[in-house]
């Protein structure tokens, strides 16, 4: 599902270098990526979804090799096959919960937002315990409610590869777990890969497999 | 496009309070100038045309701008009376009609304009209700006044005290509604039109009131000699003239001394008024003789100067305050660099997002559009009233 060759990034300005020799990522496996602030991780999710592109090496998702796509190639790639999930969730208040599971339809011309997807965008509420929330607002939700927002509007397009930055690190320990089982039964009935970044060591048993960034650092800061 | 109109839309519509002002700031800056100019024009137009239409005025030596404006808009502004010996002057002349002109008081802060009846001929005023006055004591009011105060023939109006505490002064007339005249979209249409003598009688030169020859209520009378009678405060003054009493009233004085504010003067050709206005040169003559349309085109040629000023003033407030309007939207956008982040994150292209922000725009202008060419439709329908109630 996801392989990256011989990845080296920099940004443009700064210190910062990113090398990955190999990284892969099988079809359906649950990833778990940790390491210390400022190796990368974050860096690693963009460069997987195309938002960042490698100086060297290739980045390829579902046979698709992106990191030698166009923009609009990879944007197009991205909304479609690549659900994201941010710290923060990333919703926006001025829209109801319906608005925002939708929002994915609103701002490309990639999906089209047919009464079909408005059918799937219920079910997922309501498989997501939020189907009484449609109407509301962002903020009139809880932490979790939110992120089961997130997590629905990630899902709508079905994506198959679903990046996860800290989706569980404004939680606390109970709906941590919740939040991440909720995740993970998402992505296994929607067939998806999961790649997430988390800081937390207690929630790294519940994932198939973990990329420790530390091994990523160059020698000394390792 | 549409959807980017729709988050457009919900944005604005979750943000009411700073989408108003927003559109409040655009309608102001677009509107003011442009209802100023209709207005303008429409003050313009209504002034010149009363002025063109009102050939020749007679009244004291002063302001020629405050006769004009009181004469024929009714302004506040009462100039120093002339007599009535001045329109008898007029008509001795046989070279115009004239139309004595009494401006000076008010029926619930309406002008009454005691006149004669020569002057709804003159200006062509038509009755809609009713009939002109026929009697001293009555009058006939303007549409506007009928429309604004709800009044209609048999109704009753009260002249206001010049001064509320001037307990010495006249009594206030009630005067019965005659007639309503039909609008005639100037000055008229403000008017409470009375007979010259019943102006005269609000001014306190004539009253009505018991007959003190045969009144046998001895308490009145204060000193009785032969050929008259002296009565005290006691003795009871009519505040209203009816068919009962109206022998009982009578003015003190010869006529040919009571005040009018202006005679207008209609010559009957050019050529006699050529000659009548000659005839009010002479230095000893305590009258001044002004055309209108003159007076009216200098009053014109000022404001043109004035609203030159006023543009330029505008134009300053229009930029600072679209230079306000840019700083607050470009705020706003540093308050939604995460939104902007996340969506360009999502897969969205600056383009679309770039569309998105423009939608907002478009929608607040069009917003504004919608309430300017509402306010501008309702301005210039009421254009004529908005003038002759704001600027006159």
């Amino acid at each position: 599902m996801l392989q990256l060759d011989s990845i080296d990034f920099r940004y443009p300005t700064g210190d910062f270098h990113l090398s990955i020799p190999d990284l892969s990522v099988k079809a359906g496996g649950k990833v778990g990526v940790i390491g210390p602030s400022g190796s990368g991780k974050t860096t690693l999710l963009n460069l997987v979804a195309g938002i960042l592109t490698p100086g060297k090496g290739s980045v390829t998702v579902d046979e698709m090799k992106i990191s030698s796509q166009s923009d609009t190639t990879r944007r197009d790639f991205r909304i479609t096959n690549i659900g994201l999930i941010f710290q923060d969730f990333g919703l926006l208040d001025y829209l109801d919960i319906q608005d925002n599971i939708l929002h994915p339809y609103r701002i490309t011309d990639a999906l089209k937002l047919t009464g079909d997807v408005r059918n799937r965008a219920k079910i997922l509420a309501e498989q997501m315990g939020i189907a009484d929330k449609l109407n509301s607002h962002p903020p009139e939700l809880s932490q979790g409610e939110r992120q089961r927002v997130a997590i629905c509007r990630a899902l709508l397009p079905g994506p198959k590869l679903i990046l996860a930055d800290e989706a569980t690190g404004n939680l606390d320990p109970k709906n941590k777990v919740r939040i991440l089982d909720l995740l993970f039964r998402s992505v296994e009935k929607h067939d998806a890969t999961l790649l997430a970044v988390t800081h937390d060591q207690e929630l790294l048993s519940y994932f198939d497999r973990v990329v420790d960034f530390q091994d990523f650092l160059p020698g000394e800061a390792a | 496009m549409m959807d980017s109109i729709y988050l457009a839309w919900r944005y604005l519509n979750y943000n009411k309070a700073r989408t108003a002002v927003l559109v409040t700031c655009i309608t102001i800056i677009a509107v003011l100038p442009i209802a100023l100019e209709i207005l303008l024009n429409e003050s313009e137009r209504q002034l010149s045309l009363r002025a063109q239409s009102s050939p020749l005025l007679i009244g004291a030596k002063g302001s020629a701008l405050d006769l004009v404006m009181n004469s024929l808009y009714f302004s506040d502004e009462v100039p120093e009376t002339i007599t009535m010996d001045a329109a008898q002057q007029v008509m001795a002349t046989d070279l115009a009609a004239p139309i004595p002109l009494y401006i000076r008081f008010t029926a619930r802060d309406f002008p009454i304009v005691g006149t004669s009846l020569d002057y709804f001929d003159f200006r062509q005023l038509k009755i809609a209700q009713g009939e002109l006055f026929a009697m001293l004591g009555q009058c006939v009011i303007g549409a506007e006044v009928s429309q604004k105060l709800n009044l209609k023939p048999g109704d009753y109006i009260v002249s206001s005290p010049e001064t509320l505490f001037n307990i010495a002064g006249v009594y206030p007339l009630k005067m019965k509604i005659s007639g309503v005249l039909a609008p005639a979209h100037s000055a008229d249409d403000l008017g409470v039109f009375v007979d010259i003598t019943t102006a005269w009688v609000i001014h306190g030169l004539g009253h009505g009131h018991q007959d003190v020859t045969t009144t046998t209520d001895s308490s009145v009378i204060l000193k009785k000699e032969v050929g008259n009678v002296t009565a005290n405060a006691k003795l009871m003054q009519y505040t209203e003239i009816t068919e009962e009493n109206i022998d009982s009233f009578h003015l003190h004085g010869d006529p040919a001394d009571f005040p009018l504010t202006a005679v207008l003067a209609i010559p009957y050709d050019e050529k006699s008024g050529t000659i009548l206005q000659g005839r009010y040169l002479k230095k000893e003559i305590p009258y001044q003789v002004v055309q209108p349309k003159e007076v009216i085109d200098t009053l014109m040629a000022n404001i043109f100067k004035i609203r030159t000023v006023l543009d330029a003033v505008i134009m300053i407030v229009a930029t600072a305050t679209l230079l306000a309007l840019v700083l607050v939207f470009s705020l706003s956008l540093r308050l939604r660099e995460r939104e902007i982040d996340v969506i360009f994150k999502l897969g969205c292209s600056r383009a679309t997002i770039a569309r998105l922000l423009s939608a907002e725009i478009a929608i607040i202008v069009c917003m504004s559009g919608l309430v300017c060419a509402g306010l501008l439709v309702l301005i210039s329908y009421y254009d004529q009233m908005l003038v002759r109630n704001v600027f006159m």
